[in-house]
């Protein structure tokens, strides 16, 4: 399977979280080669994505080779190997998103917010991914941003969500003054 | 061993959770009371059904009504959401679709307080009566057959007295009083076969791992849906779980299986959910864990949440994966009944061919048997999607034909537009052009064709789709899914793209065509697994039924459909332009388009992503903004 993304690094701070965290994880599983994807989900569920760190903490716990656990990782679409942003952009490509344009859809994400897919923006504000199939496939176009499919997402909609969110930033960091 | 049962306690333990359930069920549905159900399953949460359920509840408060809502699953008309049913005493339950909060507040005020049904947003009745025209007097009733979409929409998911009030669990107390030997035969007598795909008999695979050496044995729900543009196990697993779970149970018992599991996408996070759920609730009657309802058989199912990968919906690929492996597939044989998860036999099924178990425990074999064709019986599913105007769920006997599921089930093409193509069976599948309607869609008929049924994704395609840029679609997805292990599946589909990729780019050469062809078949016969093997039929049928899409793109650099966006122009004719009119302006997202001195709009070629906005913009009594293939067509245009 293909990546788009490496590692990115990540700060000293962010690395021991991630290590106290991932071993706080570990606690209710039990030490066998099954519960692999089990714990990296939990992980992931915990992160928001499995830094090289929690692999090897994984790895350890299990008795297993790191290289086995980034295996697997890169195996399924699932995991994700860089901090997720604070808005998650889910650009649907199912059969019928692709035939009513969600491939164009894309472009405009990638365009507006300077990223591909896979990747997440320097400031970590929005990630930006593809989905397979979310089954609405009668609102095609769909993204689903933050969990909430948005229905015939076209490029100007990509433009006034982007704008919404703009605006409500605005809001939150005027408020304490 | 296990036929020591108690055969009296055992009955008798159900009769009273069943009596139970049915006083519970009948107390909330045929008391005075008014009742609302609202489909929340996921097609309806996206259309805003979760919305829905609050006005209801909010405007039910405000006026003082005790009238309880209650959250269903998907009924199949996924066009339609967000669907609500209204049943009210003395009237046939009504379903409205297309519901928002506005229309839930008048529904509330007008229907449920006053009297007056609000013809204006009825779908139809569930009953037949003078009234209303009911969903027995659609077209599409007179093809369908519900079995396992029976319950969906009319139970909640997430009671399982709802299951039991209407008929659940009871295959399962029958099966407990009779030898296992004895469902085996009856399963294989009901010609059950595989529903996700392959078309396996069922009841083989079950008398395989019955007689297999090795303990404990697996049964294992694969709910790993991973076609783009099917939705049917997910559908089951949000709107009727315990039907799948019974289906495994009835399975355990005839393998003589001790521990199951539950193999579901990741990406359905509420079937998981509701499968969780599903499962407690099991526990808690004793219909799973030990001593089931009293008897000496234990079994119990862990769900095993999937990571997005489509191999795993392959059987050996899906062990791996619970194994904790990566889900590369092995050979077979031997199969995993004999030596699946952890070395030890196992039986996989789909969550439909499990759904399915329970009716045949129920009805009996000879009884399924009668439904369906000489080869495949029962019912098919199919998730219908595209350009189709009913999308949704169906169910209809195998052997209905394509053209009825289409035109008669479906409601045929919106926007009347012309049939161009159907896909079917997803990306393993093939494209059947309008020659081919006329076949009956069961397991073998459509093999000649050079499609499959699959797991029963359908997916309509009109006169504006490409056929060579669907092709390319679904190789760009197996390509990017392949596990990599066998090399002609790694390499040759990857080769494939690559020529897909010019041809609809324009930069394709006539040879190519040949070099498709063999390479098709190379990949066909050189892979393991059924994802490879069936990679290249996308291109293999448009290739048979729509060369000259084909020859077009590469001989005239023309795309006959105006999709290949490489190969088109957007143009906006000055005659048809009107200088008042600004839409298309704002509508790019580029800013391309600009007026020039007669105030006539013009697109600056090097700026324009093609993103279609603009024709979409360009209000009717104009039309000024056509598509031009190739793209050497457009006049030079003065600025």
């Amino acid at each position: 399977m293909t990546r788009n993304s490496f590692p990115q690094p990540i700060t000293r701070q962010e690395e021991v979280e991630a290590k106290q965290k991932t071993r706080r994880v570990l606690k209710g599983f039990t030490k066998k080669r099954a519960n692999l994807i089990p714990i990296l989900q939990a992980v992931q569920r915990k992160l928001g994505y499995l830094p090289r760190i929690a692999m090897a903490e994984i790895a350890i716990f299990l008795d297993i080779p790191s290289v086995d656990v980034y295996e697997v990782v890169t195996f399924y679409n699932q995991f994700r190997l860089n901090p997720p942003g604070k808005h998650s952009v889910r650009v649907c490509l199912g059969t019928a998103c692709h035939m009513k344009g969600g491939y164009i859809t894309l472009d405009a994400w990638e365009r507006r917010l300077k990223i591909k897919r896979g990747d997440t923006t320097p400031d970590r504000e929005f990630d930006l991914d593809t989905v397979a199939c979310v089954g609405c496939c009668t609102m095609a176009p769909v993204t689903v941003v933050d969990e909430k499919p948005e229905a015939k997402v076209e490029p100007t909609k990509v433009d006034g969500l982007l704008l919404a969110f703009e605006r409500e930033k605005q809001q939150t960091s005027e408020k304490p003054q | 061993m296990r036929q020591g049962v108690p055969e009296g306690s055992l009955s008798t333990t159900f009769a009273s959770l069943q009596k139970n359930a049915l006083a519970r069920w009948q107390q909330e549905r045929s008391s005075a009371k008014p009742v609302i159900t609202v489909g929340t399953a996921t097609c309806g949460r996206a259309a805003g059904a979760l919305d829905v359920v609050q006005a209801f509840q909010d405007e039910l408060e405000r006026h003082g009504i005790d009238c309880p809502v209650i959250e269903v699953g998907c009924m199949g008309h996924c066009y339609a959401e967000p669907l609500v049913v209204i049943s009210k005493p003395f009237r046939p339950p009504i379903c409205y679709s297309r519901v928002n909060p506005v229309i839930a507040q008048r529904l509330v005020r007008e229907y449920i307080l006053g009297d007056d049904p609000c013809l204006e947003f009825v779908l139809g009745a569930l009953e037949p009566n003078d009234l209303i025209p009911s969903f027995q007097d659609f077209p599409r009733a007179a093809y369908e057959q519900k079995l396992l979409l029976k319950n969906c929409g009319h139970i909640n998911p997430l009671d399982i007295d709802h299951y039991i009030a209407n008929g659940g669990y009871t295959a399962l107390v029958k099966a407990l009083q009779s030898p296992p030997a004895h469902i085996i035969s009856e399963i294989k007598k009901s010609g059950l076969r595989g529903r996700g795909g392959a078309g396996f008999s069922t009841g083989e695979k079950w008398e395989v791992c019955n007689g297999a050496q090795g303990r404990p044995k697996y049964v294992i729900c694969n709910g790993d849906e991973g076609d783009p543009g099917a939705f049917m196990d997910r559908s089951i697993l949000e709107s009727d779980p315990h039907s799948v779970l019974e289906g495994m149970v009835i399975a355990a018992y005839a393998v003589g299986a001790r521990y199951g599991y539950l193999y579901i996408r990741a990406e359905y996070p509420l079937a998981v959910e509701h499968t969780r759920i599903a499962l407690a609730q099991a526990r808690k009657y004793n219909l799973l864990g030990k001593h089931i309802l009293g008897s000496d058989f234990s079994f119990d199912v862990t769900l095993f949440e999937g990571s997005g990968a489509f191999v795993c919906g392959e059987e050996t690929a899906l062990i791996s994966s619970l194994e904790g492996k990566s889900g590369m597939p092995r050979h077979r044989p031997p199969y995993p009944a004999v030596s699946g998860l952890n070395g030890k036999p196992t039986v996989i099924n789909n969550v439909k061919t499990l759904a399915s178990v329970p009716h045949i425990i129920n009805r009996g074999a000879d009884w399924f048997a009668g439904i369906g064709t000489e080869t495949s019986k029962g019912t098919a599913v199919f998730a219908l999607a595209g350009k189709i105007v009913s999308t949704g769920l169906i169910e209809v006997p195998m052997g209905t034909t394509l053209r009825q599921v289409i035109f008669d089930v479906g409601s045929g093409i919106p926007n009347n537009k012309n049939f161009k193509a159907v896909q079917i069976g997803g990306p393993s599948g093939g494209c059947l052009p309008e020659s081919s309607l006329d076949l009956p869609v069961d397991f073998n008929s459509l093999t000649g064709a050079g499609a499959m049924m699959g797991s029963g994704g359908m997916v309509v395609l009109d006169e504006d789709d490409c056929m060579v840029e669907i092709a390319r679609y679904f190789l760009e997805f197996t390509q990017r899914e392949s596990c990599g292990k066998c090399t002609f599946c790694r390499l040759g589909t990857r080769q494939m793209l690559s020529i897909l990729d010019d041809i609809t780019k324009g930069k394709g050469k006539l040879k190519n065509l040949e070099t498709l062809e063999r390479l098709a078949e190379d990949v066909k016969a050189g892979s393991l697994c059924g994802l490879g093997k069936t990679a290249p039929n996308p291109i293999l049928t448009t290739l048979r039924y729509f060369r000259n899409e084909y020859i077009a793109h590469i001989v005239e650099k023309r795309c006959p459909s105006l999709m290949c966006r490489d190969l088109l122009t957007y143009y906006i004719l000055p005659d048809k332009c009107e200088r008042s009119c600004d839409a298309c302006v704002g509508s790019c997202a580029v800013e391309a388009i600009t007026p020039n001195k007669q105030r006539i709009k013009v697109i600056d070629q090097d700026k324009c992503t093609k993103c279609d906005m603009c024709r979409v913009a360009c209000p009717v009594q104009y039309n000024a903004v056509v598509k031009l293939s190739p793209p050497q067509k457009v006049p030079v245009a003065s600025k």
